[in-house]
């Protein structure tokens, strides 16, 4: 049984009120953190647990909290990331709706570490019920003492407070969720500045995921090193995963970093194998930005080595054999799978995503969206594919933030591991067009 | 002071110049196309990416090279930076993909705008383009608005450089117009119909580095290249009144600001300047403007590129660096066409 | 300015609570929050009466809302029908059928995607991911995430919004008592 340190306690009734999370040793490390600990210690620690942004990009914590810049005088400010909008993600949701104080407790523990008397919960705007949970929840922390003014006569104050976005994927990319917060377009901002030097109203911020903030509590409560000692390698601690697809077990998982990609897709304690006993073909490991693997590449590497649920493993053979642990969506398709039409939803997610700032990304996703569109109603030609792939390699590393990337590089993965189909499309589309349900087996219909 | 190459030409440059502001200082072939960026418009820049260029050595003390291209108008120069602009292939090449991106929507319709002439686009894609176009979709069109009796809104040509938004934030005293919509569905407008009106408003016309922005008091009165450029000031008591009138045969066809040879405007100027003091007695005359424009007028050609297409159908096929000698005061693409 | 439009009490002091929530001098930051109190409180849609109103309790220019309302896919610029359908079409929903979804609603209700029905009760529109991959196909009506969707499911669902001809709008700012705080997940 792998060990779990965010959800262990998530099957037991009652877990999302305050009494029963209390029970279970809920905001202990609060109370570690503000009678026993120093901001800095709680630094070291997380410093020494290797925990890595679970955001998408992977970075140390602890490296970007101590980027933190601390001027006299100014207000500091910790703002946590819910905005979670990566099609195939939802595991912050699953975690802000069956664990809220959870996330509290670390919103507390980790505004203390870093100074900040002011703290907001960006959470996107459809999670309208999820919205209530939680504001339920800072409600019950702030009755009992665990917010507001001089929280266990410490002297530390907070304030939490949550603000809810309305439907914009890009306002989960940092600085465009500040802008937001602002009350503004969730146009990302140009960096330098980072938003550790200027961010919320132009002051130091440090922005984090839910998932990141709420790993904080276990490593203050088991302490930075036993952290360190879960997962394999710099993948340190437990990852949540959230399975989508054709598998016959979806849902959010905790696993242990460094579990092998085969038995948590085939494992019945994870997704339990593909459903109606078809093949697997293809996975999208980290969420609808990083490149698709073909069955082959993601079960083993290029190397033959089994494929590992780990930043390093995932991404072993860059981007030529393999992906990235990104936000840890997975999305599994079976053998019927068009990738190509897949695709072509992720395309126009990213096209509808668009802040619309910089050229290359408002320009060139519309456009490889229409040409995706060409080719699956079957009016695509070779040179189409061709086109794509150039179109991409013009985004990728031209614009402001990185939904340009996000947006090139499942098309270049796609035609990277699929050409073959993409051929198919454009040389044979009768078969295409004329039979409407060829490559989807998922007739609601039939069932 | 910082000292930073680039394209193998060294240059001391003050603390805090921007790898755009150093290439200027070198000047010529060094110096990256810049549409969105406007030196005296705060926070501008960074939105065409047309600027980037390529940090081969990051800094002296870091002399790692920066991973992705960066826009050089919002790029500091540290000292030991190494940077690459013509000399590598890699920014030429993408380059011409942003002036692509730049064009796919766009109408390609100089031969009927008054931008023509005069228009920055139409220089980027002269020199950094590409001599015909991918884009075989329908192009985004918006219908042409007035926004008050001095300016006509053309949207359908706008590159969403942001900088009349910008304008109309920091020059004016209250903004009515910004982007509304997201994406490829962005659009300058006032939402509602709404009048963009105050002292100051006319400016957004001279940023604009396209046709999207014009004067309607000068619309269709006569081509840029029929009328001549001359540098004129009077007393008034708004702005600098330091502008330049646009006039043929003596008469005063348009009053705009000055603009540099990288299309700056060098000092903002009011309504009253703009619109209201169209006879040449108003002026005191300096002499003939020098415009140093890169390409259209200066040059003296116009360019038979992906930009003179009359028609949004016709994407392929028009031959590529044909020049076309005229005549001065000649230079009228209608005439090509 | 010439405002005919009026917060009712309960939402004027949802207002004011959030409005508290940012330092005095950046009011604006309430914005997207207001934006959700208003729509829900004046037809499911934003007017530009209802964003100059907006703006005027703000403190800020009409044109500072008219950018924001329309950056977010969840604001409506036009009336909408009662119950907004939005049907999640992103990859995972899609390789579970969302594609059948919108067809069955488009022939049940006799509409095609983003159209809205004769008598105005209902409008269908499809949504990118909402983050409920894992239960797929999904349908959100105002703040209802509908999942694991099948055809009857989907047919129940709309004829029990049918009955009961409630506008479905996002519920604007809901803080609540403790005992008002229901479950919206629908399984
Ligand atoms: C287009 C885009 C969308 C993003 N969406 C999210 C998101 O929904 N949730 C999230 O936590 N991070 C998202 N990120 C990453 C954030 O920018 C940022 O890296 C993260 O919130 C940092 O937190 P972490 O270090 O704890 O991961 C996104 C980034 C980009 C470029
Ligand atoms: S890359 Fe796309 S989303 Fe990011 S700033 Fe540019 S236009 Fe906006
Ligand atoms: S001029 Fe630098 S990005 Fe536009
Ligand atoms: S793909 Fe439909 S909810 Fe994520």
């Amino acid at each position: 049984m792998s060990k779990k340190l965010l959800l262990q306690h998530i099957d037991v009734p009652g877990i999302n009120t305050y009494e029963v999370y209390r029970k279970q040793g809920g905001y202990k490390a609060v109370e570690k953190a503000l009678k026993e600990m120093t901001a800095d210690q709680i630094l070291e620690e997380v410093k020494t647990s290797g925990l890595r942004g679970r955001g998408g990009a992977g970075f140390p914590t602890g490296m970007k909290w101590s980027f933190l810049a601390k001027p006299e005088g100014v207000a500091r400010y910790l703002v946590c990331n819910a905005d979670e909008s990566e099609p195939g993600t939802f595991k912050d949701r699953y975690l802000m709706e069956k664990i809220p104080h959870l996330l509290i407790e670390g919103m507390i523990a980790s505004s203390f570490a870093l100074g900040a008397n002011t703290a907001y919960i960006y959470i996107r705007g459809e999670y309208f019920y999820v919205h209530r949970i939680l504001e339920n929840a800072i409600k019950e922390a702030y009755a009992n003492g665990w917010l507001g003014k001089n929280i266990l006569g410490t002297g530390y104050d907070l304030d939490l407070y949550m603000q809810i976005g309305a439907g914009a994927y890009i306002c989960g990319e940092e600085t465009a969720l500040l802008e937001s917060l602002e009350g503004k377009r969730g146009n990302p901002r140009i960096k330098p500045p980072f938003p550790a030097v200027a961010g919320l109203w132009g002051r130091p911020t440090v922005v984090n995921n839910v998932e990141t903030i709420a790993a904080v509590v276990p490593i203050i409560n088991e302490g930075g090193a036993n952290y360190a000692n879960i997962g394999v390698g710099k993948s340190t601690g437990t990852k949540l995963i959230s399975a989508s697809g054709h598998i016959n077990k979806p849902g959010v998982y905790e696993i242990e970093l460094g579990l092998p990609v085969e038995e948590f897709i085939y494992s019945d304690q994870y997704c339990g194998g593909i459903r109606n006993g078809k093949e697997l073909k293809a996975v999208v490991a980290g969420g609808s930005s990083v490149p698709i693997l073909p069955k082959e590449l993601i079960l083993k590497t290029a190397a033959g080595e089994p494929r590992l649920m780990s930043y390093e493993s995932l991404g072993d053979g860059g981007f030529q054999t393999g992906t990235m642990l990104g936000s840890g969506g997975f999305i599994v398709m079976d053998e019927d799978t068009s990738i190509v039409k897949n695709l072509y939803t992720f395309s126009r997610f990213y096209h509808h995503e668009s802040c619309g700032q910089c050229s290359p990304c408002r320009e060139g996703t519309g456009w490889m969206e229409k040409i995706l569109k060409k080719i699956i109603s079957g009016n695509g030609t070779l040179s189409d594919v061709d086109l794509l792939w150039d179109i991409q390699s013009k985004i990728e590393g031209k614009t402001i933030c990185p939904l340009g990337e996000a947006a090139a590089w499942p098309v270049a993965a796609a035609i990277r591991h699929f050409r073959k189909e993409f051929e198919e499309y454009v040389t044979n589309p009768q078969n295409i067009v004329d039979v409407k349900h060829y490559y989807r087996v998922n007739n609601l219909a039939a069932v | 002071m910082p000292k930073v190459t680039i394209d193998d030409i060294e240059i001391e440059v003050p603390d805090g110049t921007t790898i755009l502001q150093a290439a200027r200082m070198i000047g010529g072939e060094v110096v990256p196309p810049a549409m969105c960026y406007h030196s005296k418009l705060k926070t501008s820049g960074g939105y065409c990416r047309t600027c980037i260029v390529k940090v081969e050595k990051g800094s002296e003390k870091d002399p790692r090279p920066m991973p992705k291209p960066v826009p050089s108008c919002r790029t500091t120069v540290m000292d030991g930076m190494v940077v690459r602009n013509k000399t590598a292939p890699d920014i030429v090449e993408a380059r011409a993909g942003i002036v692509e991106f730049l064009l796919i929507n766009h109408p390609l319709d100089c031969p009927v705008c008054d931008q023509a002439g005069e228009c920055d686009l139409q220089d980027l894609a002269y020199e950094h383009g590409k001599s015909h176009s991918r884009y075989d979709f329908q192009r985004r069109t918006f219908e042409k608005i007035d926004i008050g009796e001095h300016i006509k809104l053309h949207m359908t040509r706008c590159i969403l450089c942001y900088r009349c938004v910008k304008t109309a934030e920091q020059i004016t005293d209250g903004r009515v117009h910004g982007v509304i919509y997201r994406g490829d569905a962005a659009e300058i407008s006032t939402y509602i119909q709404n009048v963009i009106d105050n002292d100051f408003s006319g400016n957004v016309i001279d940023v604009c580095p396209v046709g999207a922005l014009t004067d309607r008091t000068f619309r269709f009165k006569s081509r840029v290249w029929f009328t001549k450029p001359v540098d004129a000031h009077r007393d008034c008591p708004k702005c600098s009144g330091q502008v330049r009138l646009w006039e043929k045969g003596g008469e005063v066809l348009r009053v705009t600001a000055r603009k540099d040879k990288y299309g700056e405007v060098e000092s903002f100027i009011c309504n009253e300047c703009r619109y209201d003091k169209k006879n040449a007695s108003d002026w005191v005359i300096e002499g003939p403007s020098k415009v140093d424009r890169h390409s259209v007028i200066g040059a003296n050609h116009y360019e038979n590129s992906v930009l003179s297409a009359t028609d949004d159908r016709q994407q392929t096929g028009l031959p590529h660096g044909k020049k076309v000698e005229l005549g001065e005061g000649a230079l009228n693409p209608n005439n090509i066409y | 300015m010439n405002v005919k439009i009026q917060f009712s009490e309960k939402a004027l002091a949802s207002v004011n609570e959030i409005i508290a929530r940012y330092p005095a001098d950046k009011k604006k930051s309430a914005l997207i929050p207001v934006l959700h109190i208003a729509q829900a409180e004046f037809d499911g849609w934003l007017s530009a009466e209802t964003m100059d109103y907006v703006a005027s309790i703000l403190e800020i220019k009409p044109i500072e809302v008219y950018e924001v309302a329309s950056f977010y896919s969840m604001f409506n610029l036009k009336p909408v029908g009662k119950c907004l359908l939005e049907v999640c079409r992103t990859s995972s929903c899609w390789l579970m059928g969302a594609e059948d979804v919108v067809r069955f609603i488009e022939n049940k209700l006799n509409i095609k995607e983003g159209e809205t029905t004769a008598d105005g009760k209902f409008t269908l529109k499809t949504v990118e991911c909402l983050g409920a991959c894992g239960y797929a196909p999904m349908l959100q009506v105002g703040d209802k995430f509908y999942e694991f969707l099948t055809l009857e499911k989907t047919e129940k669902i709309i004829d029990n919004l049918d009955s009961t001809g409630k506008r479905s709008t996002y519920n604007g700012w809901q803080t609540g008592k403790e005992s008002e705080i229901i479950m919206n997940r629908v399984d």
